[in-house]
């Protein structure tokens, strides 16, 4: 193994099909035309000497190292700003060159220390490369005089001299090694879309400056790291390279937090990891990342990982550290004890949305081949659920239409209940830097989320009440219809006209007008229509949505109407348009396509279909039931009712993700047996008797697929630390169970995935190997996979329009709970947090805070930073306040991310109708100024502390 | 809420007020379909013996189309 080497061009790559020749050092290149000369000459194999170009932005002619000479021409143009041309004829090396590159060089390092040796940059230096490379011998102006290298000049102090920065908790920024190339100004401006770097001054002055010569961590710096990535010197270098050194060996891998899926290079000096570094060959970030995934992996290392299996008795007695084997055959006892005492169906297991498609396969075909039922369910239900009945209701597949590169061609975006700022950061720069571009942007959002304004873009905004969805996306097709926008060719062609009618009927009834319906919404009816025009009017309109559509009582009504307005308009089957959802986590998307659902084997059939399920019966060689099982909460229904009673959980905590906690403790409290397959000891291992310990991504192969259905490899950089991968812990757990499952490696349980679900038949880990990535349907129509979906017609064949009637939900405010709680996440914390609370994430959000409005605040006598008490009719909680107009009188907001504050507590029994996805995303509150933690609160950590003991190992004989 | 059968006869109603504004001839098997394919056993045998029972609380098409799941 060694350190993978990307190219770097020095510029990005052109776009043009129209190609142009060129001669560069004697050698004719071809290349298309808007290639600069710089980017044209490492095509050919030449590398023109360059410090402020690199491929990630865009050219910026200020190093002055990068001249060439061209026949015909005067003077000695930058070669990185200078487009091809056919017919040029470009000299990188000459006398001329060799001199004036020398004097660049020679004057930059008269301002530079020259402490190579002990600099963190030390083999890793463009600077250092540079000298080498003009051949740098001499510097004739000496490092005296005015520079910005020394804190004092002789007893003088020098003023010019600025300390390092060490604020950010992964990287420092030191000025004095800062040779003003602005490669970090722009990565922050181009790549990333925040624009939080400057250059402060003139001439010598000049500075890299965070915002106002603020330090990074109080400026707008969101941490992505780009800058980082970008700096040709040790000015910005990543705290873990100054503290280990350079990495010797990289691996290419994939992300294990978001829905985005980024593709990383994990350097590494043996089996520790300096630094992650996205891969430019990734296909979902090209070479971007966001701080989870760039830095946030401490947690794989932390203290509280538990590394040996635990098991008891009861929840109130300790836990006893014992050996895998008395760990599996207690486990294996209590559920067969179960199924013997409750029957078959009196035990099920959930699946991981954060595990590889390998160990979720692997976990629910222990359930229905081993448990002899189909109580398997994951976290999708509590998120995209309704996204998988919607699609396939409506297109025929339960999965997003498009790649992220769809974006680039996409005239208008229209985003639905989602934040990709803060929970998928790299799809949301790719996005902003179409927005600067010229794509307009519709956001439909209760909040005015940092999609709504942010630098250099401005969104249509339709403040809508949480809620009511349904009835604003409605009042978009009536307006898209009674206005005659529909793209009838398209439609006519595409979908099942008659049914189209009865839709296009129901949509123009005066009662979903954005007129009659703005009462219900809140939302200006002109705003709206202005809405429907752009997204019907646009050429390529795509709609993005996330969670902010799924997780209501009518979750899958607007996932229809998402797709009634994508068919209506004609934006599906192309690049650029399309209907996107965004999904959560790392591997939901593949959670699903894995058969996670109680209802659905691999690859979205249903379990009653007698011609599918006897072909897993054979390869399984075991009899499959044939009846759909139990949902999450239907488990929890089931287990306070009395016959649900053991549960396997593998890398999920459904206590603090899943809503109405109270009801999810009685649930836990009421089973026998709970095993908890995770890293650490969740809240969910609160109520739980069997602990094994679970391995992270850097521990372990197999594939995540992400909201793209882009199938990745996950490669394994270091050996597990509990000492088993999950895929090897299921299948010992199984072989307890007297179920025998048999794989060498991950590769082969790809290959009987592919060989049992037909949109999986091409993919194996030699073609992943070979293509990097591929997206289903990947088989003999689409071997190398399908970017995007229902091109020329619908996988279902006519495209379906539903009729989605709004219905607004129970959960109503009221005198006693007048205020709607709507819920979400942030940029530095994942999920439950287990992950991101353990790592320097917390410098940035460290508790969950309540936004609420001024007006709303000032009447309840709250100030910025109170504690609040939070109530509903499901319960209460205490967290501080946090006074914003981002969210709407009348309207709070909180993220879920801290197990102390458990905004779950709050939030409510209902559900979607089709899925019996949790209704997060409204609930009925009321806030009050609070002294402190609730009665729960206090019960909580009690219980919690309590449970969390762990028996000293008693002493050898 | 979290007792059954409330929490069934909520959820079917639920399922059939989504199918409502599609008319009663569809309506009734939207519901049955909808049932049949995503709930489990012991929850179509709950909402069969609370349907036995005199099935309150149940609107008419989902009443029908719980009946019409009826040994299935």
């Amino acid at each position: 193994m060694s350190l993978i080497q990307e190219i770097d061009f020095g510029t990005p790559r052109s776009k043009s099909e129209t190609m142009v020749t060129l001669t560069i050092d004697g050698n004719s290149v071809t290349v298309p035309e808007g290639t600069s000369i710089m980017r044209a000459a490492m095509q050919a194999g030449t590398q023109i000497p360059k410090l402020c170009a690199t491929d990630m932005v865009d050219a910026f002619g200020s190093c002055r190292l990068c001249l060439v000479e061209i026949e015909g021409r005067a003077g000695t143009p930058a070669s990185c700003t200078t487009p091809v041309m056919n017919g040029l004829v470009v000299h990188t090396q000459s006398e001329r060159l060799k001199r004036l590159r020398k004097g660049v060089m020679e004057l930059y390092i008269s301002d530079h220390p020259l402490d190579c040796l002990t600099c963190a940059a030390n083999g890793d230096c463009e600077l250092q490369d540079m000298a080498g490379a003009v051949g740098l011998r001499d510097v004739r102006y000496g490092d005296q005089g005015e520079n910005h290298v020394f804190a004092k000049s002789g007893n003088e102090v020098n003023a010019a001299w600025m300390p390092k920065d060490e604020s950010n908790p992964y990287f420092t920024y030191d000025p004095s090694k800062c040779i003003v190339c602005s490669r970090c100004v722009r990565a922050c401006e181009e790549v990333q879309g925040t624009f939080a770097l400057t250059i402060s001054g003139r001439g010598f002055d000049s500075r890299v400056s965070p915002g106002m010569g603020e330090s990074f961590l109080g400026s707008e710096c969101v941490s992505c790291g780009a800058c980082v990535q970008a700096c040709p010197t040790a000015t910005l270098t990543e705290k873990s390279v100054i503290e280990i050194g350079q990495p010797e060996h990289s691996v290419v891998t994939t992300c294990a937090y978001c829905g985005v899926g980024c593709a990383f290079k994990a350097e590494m000096r043996g089996q520790e990891v300096v630094r992650m570094v996205p891969y430019k060959d990734g296909k979902a970030n090209r070479g971007h990342s966001c701080v989870k995934g760039r830095f946030a992996w401490g947690y794989t290392t932390h203290k509280e990982r538990i590394l040996r299996p635990m098991i008891r008795e009861r929840i109130e007695d300790s836990w006893r550290e014992v050996s895998w084997d008395e760990a599996f055959k207690f486990a294996a006892a209590k559920f067969a004890g179960i199924q013997q005492k409750y029957g078959r169906d009196a035990v099920g297991g959930i699946t991981s949305s954060r595990c590889t498609n390998e160990e979720t396969y692997l976990v629910q075909k222990l359930i229905r081949a081993g448990f002899g039922n189909n109580n398997v369910d994951t976290c999708a239900r509590v998120c995209h659920s309704p996204t998988g009945y919607g699609l396939s209701q409506t297109f025929g597949t339960s999965a997003g239409t498009q790649d992220f590169d769809s974006v680039e061609h996409c005239d208008v975006a229209m985003i639905i209940g989602a934040n990709p700022a803060s929970a998928h950061p790299v799809f949301a720069s790719r996005l902003k830097k179409v927005l600067r571009q010229g794509t307009r942007l519709i956001v439909i959002d209760p909040r005015r989320t940092e999609m709504v304004e942010s630098p250099h873009l401005k969104a249509l905004h339709l403040p809508l009440l949480p809620g009511t969805n349904v009835a604003v996306l409605t009042a978009l097709a009536h307006v898209i219809v009674t206005e005659g926008l529909v793209d009838e060719t398209f439609v006519r062609e595409r979908c099942d006209w008659s049914e189209f009618e009865d839709w296009a009927t129901f949509v123009s009834l005066a009662k979903n007008s954005p007129e009659a319906t703005a009462i219900m919404t809140g939302v200006d009816p002109k705003t709206l229509r202005e809405a429907a025009r752009l997204y019907a009017a646009g050429r390529n309109a795509a709609i993005y949505y996330g969670l902010g559509v799924t997780e209501h009582s009518q979750g899958s009504t607007t996932v229809i109407a998402i797709a009634n307005l994508a068919m209506a308009t004609g934006n599906i089957g192309r690049p650029g348009v399309g209907v996107n959802p965004l999904r959560g986590q790392n591997n939901v998307q593949g959670s699903c396509d894995m058969g996670s659902f109680p209802h659905e084997l691999p690859g979205y059939r249903h379990i009653a279909i007698d011609a599918v399920r006897e072909q897993f019966e054979a390869a399984w060689n075991v009899k499959l039931n044939n009846e759909p099982g139990l949902r999450i909460p239907n488990m929890f229904d089931s287990a306070i009712e009395g016959t649900f009673k053991g549960l396997y959980v593998q890398g999920e905590d459904i206590l603090q993700s899943d809503p109405n906690t109270s009801h999810v403790v009685a649930a836990l409290s009421a089973m026998e047996c709970v095993i908890v397959h995770d890293l650490f000891l969740n809240e969910t291992a609160n109520y739980a008797h069997v602990f094994l310990p679970g391995s992270t991504f850097l521990e372990k192969d197999g594939t995540f697929t992400n909201a793209e259905r882009r199938i990745q490899r996950v490669r394994k950089v270091m050996t597990p630390r509990n000492g088993y991968a999950d895929w090897e812990v299921t299948i010992l757990l199984a072989k307890a169970m007297g179920f025998e499952m048999k794989y060498n490696h991950p590769s082969e349980i790809m290959d009987e995935i592919a060989a049992l679900t037909p949109t999986f038949a091409g993919v194996s880990y030699a073609k992943l190997d070979e293509l990097g990535s591929v997206q289903w349907p990947c088989n003999e129509k689409a071997p190398e996979g399908t970017p995007v979906m229902h091109i020329g017609g619908f996988v279902r064949g006519k495209g379906k329009f539903v009729v989605t009637e709004y219905i607004p939900t129970d959960e109503r405010t009221g005198p006693r709970f007048p205020l709607l709680l709507t819920t979400g996440r942030i940029l530095s914390q994942y999920n439950v947090g287990a992950q991101t609370r353990r790592t320097e994430n917390v410098v940035w959000h460290d508790e969950d805070r309540l936004e609420i409005h001024p007006h709303d605040a000032e009447q309840r006598g709250v100030r910025d930073g109170d504690w609040v008490r939070l109530a509903s009719r499901a319960g209460e909680t205490t967290l501080r306040a946090l006074i914003t107009d981002r969210v709407a009188p009348g309207v709070v907001y909180t993220t879920f991310h801290h197990p102390d504050t458990q905004a779950n507590v709050i939030t409510t029994d209902f559900s979607d109708w089709a899925t019996n996805c949790p209704e997060y995303k409204v609930t009925a509150v009321q806030v009050a100024p609070s002294n402190g933690p609730s009665d729960w609160q206090k019960a909580y950590d009690a219980q919690a502390r309590h449970s969390r003991r762990i028996a000293p190992a008693e002493a050898a004989e | 809420m979290s007792s059954s059968p409330d929490r069934l006869v909520y959820m079917a109603n639920q399922i059939g007020k989504f199918f409502r504004s599609q008319g009663h001839d569809r309506a009734v098997p939207g519901v049955a379909d909808h049932i049949r394919k995503f709930w489990d056993p012991r929850m179509r045998k709950q909402i069969d013996a609370h349907l036995d029972a005199g099935g309150a609380g149940l609107d008419p098409d989902v009443r029908e189309a719980i009946a019409s799941l009826k040994g299935q």
